[in-house]
């Protein structure tokens, strides 16, 4: 009994996280890429780390959240841009490859150390250097703590009430943005390019400025994930790398790609997984198999194991539609 | 031709008689000059490596006349309708960087040069085509590849998407229009179910339909009737007598020759890349070069001979001439 108090403390903390509503945020843009338009993104972690460094550089330099919040995403529309310029006219695996290595390449300029003063370098920038202004927004106390049922956290600082209210309200905003855009002849020319652009085309529309508008705009709403996650967290270029971005897939396609709440639902079951098994192994599991740094190890595996058996068994994910992918190109 | 041709509806032959009396005095030779011409074309060739597809010399494309494009497997047929509606860049296209040497491939498509002009612009001046190998969206339903084919729709503009009373009217407009187009191809009953589910034909009726959607000042058909059946031919062929009577020019592409005969108005044949024959269907099978063009399959009959024709339709054929006959009686 006590052990599934455990399980509903912590699947209700996984859900309340703003690491959650990040991973949302991101997954909803990736799904406009890839889910709506086709558009194979191996980069979504670019998007994230390039918003959460454009965000935090500018608010640390004085520049004000709102300034900061308009860097990091501007800085990822512009990334979109160059990234979409001398690929989307070709192939779609060409933009799988150069999203991967720009990705890695903000990653690691990120990091660098002759960067440090702007960026922190391998270090990176801790919350406290931005996140001030953001906890002086909050309508909360700024001190203490508050408990609803079983959860408590923090009124305003850190990980708090109201890092996971903002978090969620963009998210619901992002979906809201989705669901608007998809339900109107805008989407449905989207949804014409991800089967086949030569069709779109040759009835007089401009398939290359569509898909650079989805570029753009998933990549805009990654970078508002990025702005989310460092807020509850720091700026490390290394905690947004490749496996970030295979999260994010993985939890596109547990929820359903092309479904407006998909990337929600699946950051919500990706996350209880997670700490669920971590309960589960650290509950029943003797030390001496497996001890509690050996966990996310195993998680990773488990979540490939799973990514794999997802697509093989329910490709259309949980909220998706099996007949549109079965008619599918 | 001058600049200042009038494009508008006064100058077009609703009347096909006195269209076809124009088409009397045209010299009955490959690039010879029309009345109207709405389409003209210089100098396209098309090379694949050192295979030579498309060498056009000059072609002119008679205004609000039914023009059939035909010649053996393999002519060019389709390459040069890529070529024409921007899916493909010939090989004797001016150079973006000067060079080269001439002479270089133009075309004027209702007095616009279209030299350089990307598919979906070339769609958007009003020349629409289908494709040989069809291009159905699947995974959408048959309305929504209706809509997608429509013009003027506001909604399609990313920002103007997001507030549907901006495009409410506009796609109930269009919505209309779909309705009366699916009704006139016998496609009414399957407008909610996905393209993927419909049959070959179907999905070359639903081209069709869809390319109509745009109202264009005229459609390029590829093989419009292959894998359709003899009794829905024979409304289409209809179908497309009443386009040109309300206002279309109409190019395509056929292997059957019956129906060639039947409804078009001048016929141009094309062989190993060349225009080797145009004329009236009355006449132009007889050239000499068609019947060259053609030598191996059918050099022992009269390629508009009615007995390879199946009975159903030759009858239907023959009702058909004996009104025409009595019309003019
Ligand atoms: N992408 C390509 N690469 C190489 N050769 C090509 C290509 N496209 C067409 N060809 C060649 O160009 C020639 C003309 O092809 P095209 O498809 O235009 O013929 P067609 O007249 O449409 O024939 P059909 O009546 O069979 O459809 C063919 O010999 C074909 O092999
Ligand atoms: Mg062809």
């Amino acid at each position: 009994m006590n052990f599934l108090y455990t399980l509903f403390q912590d699947g209700g903390a996984a859900i309340i996280s703003s690491t959650t509503a990040a991973f949302a945020l991101a997954a909803i843009g990736l799904n406009v890429h890839f889910g709506y338009t086709g558009l194979v993104n191996i980069g979504q972690a670019g998007f994230m780390l390039l918003g959460a460094y454009g965000f935090a550089i500018v608010v640390e330099q004085g520049g004000g959240i709102l300034l900061g919040v308009l860097a990091g995403l501007a800085a990822a529309a512009v990334f979109a841009l160059i990234l979409g310029i001398p690929t989307l006219r070709l192939r779609g695996d060409y933009l799988a490859i150069v999203t991967i290595a720009a990705a890695e390449i903000i990653r690691i300029v990120g990091g660098d150390q002759s960067l440090a003063p702007l960026t922190g370098g391998v270090a990176g920038i801790p919350n406290a250097k931005y996140s001030d202004q953001f906890i002086a927004l909050s309508p909360f106390p700024k001190a203490g703590l508050f408990t609803f049922g079983p959860w408590t956290y923090p009124y305003s600082a850190g990980n708090s009430w109201w890092l996971s209210l903002v978090g969620w309200a963009l998210a619901l905003l992002a979906a809201l943005v989705v669901f608007l855009l998809f339900r109107s002849p805008w989407g449905r020319a989207i949804k014409g390019i991800r089967e086949d652009e030569d069709a779109v085309r040759s009835l007089g529309k401009n398939v290359f400025a569509y898909k650079m508008q989805s570029l753009v705009l998933g990549g805009v709403i990654g970078a508002l994930g990025g702005i989310v996650f460092v807020l509850g967290a720091s700026v490390q270029p290394d905690a947004l790398g490749r496996t970030t971005t295979f999260l994010l897939y993985t939890v596109l396609l547990l929820g359903g790609a092309a479904t407006v709440l998909g990337p929600i639902l699946g950051s919500f079951l990706y996350f209880i997984f997670v700490v669920w098994l971590q309960d589960v192994v650290a509950q029943f599991v003797p030390s001496t198999v497996m001890n509690s740094s050996q966990i996310p190890q195993f998680t990773y595996i488990l979540v490939g194991a799973g990514l794999m058996l997802l697509v093989i068994f329910r490709p259309q994910g949980i909220l998706g539609n099996k007949k549109e992918l079965s008619f599918g190109a | 031709m001058p600049e200042t041709t009038d494009w508008s509806s006064e100058t077009y032959d609703f009347d096909r008689a006195a269209l076809r009396a124009k088409l009397r005095d045209v010299p009955q030779e490959p690039g010879s000059a029309k009345p109207q011409p709405i389409l003209t074309v210089d100098n396209v060739v098309r090379r694949f490596g050192g295979m030579t597809a498309v060498e056009v010399e000059h072609l002119e494309v008679q205004r609000g006349a039914i023009t059939a494009l035909i010649g053996p497997n393999g002519a060019g047929k389709t390459t040069f309708f890529n070529l024409i509606t921007g899916f493909d860049r010939p090989s004797s296209a001016k150079s973006r960087f000067g060079g080269g040497q001439g002479p270089f491939a133009t075309w004027r498509f209702q007095g616009e040069s279209l030299g350089a002009t990307s598919a979906f612009r070339v769609a958007r001046t009003g020349m629409v085509r289908t494709f040989q190998l069809t291009k159905a969206l699947s995974a959408m339903t048959v309305m929504d590849n209706m809509l997608l084919g429509a013009k003027d729709q506001p909604g399609e503009h990313m920002l103007a998407a997001l507030a549907r009373p901006l495009w409410r009217k506009r796609e109930a407009e269009i919505r209309e229009k779909a309705t009366d187009l699916l009704a006139r191809f016998k496609l009414d009953t399957k407008a909610k179910d996905y393209a993927g589910s419909l049959s070959g034909g179907q999905r070359k009726l639903l081209e069709m339909a869809r390319a109509l959607m745009s109202d264009p000042a005229m459609i390029m058909l590829d093989e419009p009737m292959a894998g359709v059946n003899p009794a829905l031919t024979q409304s289409l062929l209809g179908h497309i007598q009443d386009l040109r009577d309300q206002g279309t020019s109409v190019l395509f592409v056929e292997h059957d020759m019956h129906m060639v005969r039947h409804i078009s108005d001048w016929v141009v044949v094309m062989a190993e890349g060349r225009i080797v024959a145009e004329g009236p269907p009355e006449h132009v099978m007889q050239h000499q070069a068609v019947v060259d063009a053609y030598l191996g399959s059918h050099h022992d009959q009269d390629l508009g001979d009615d007995s390879v024709l199946d009975e159903d339709f030759a009858a239907a054929v023959a009702d058909e001439d004996a009104e025409r006959a009595e019309e003019k009686a």
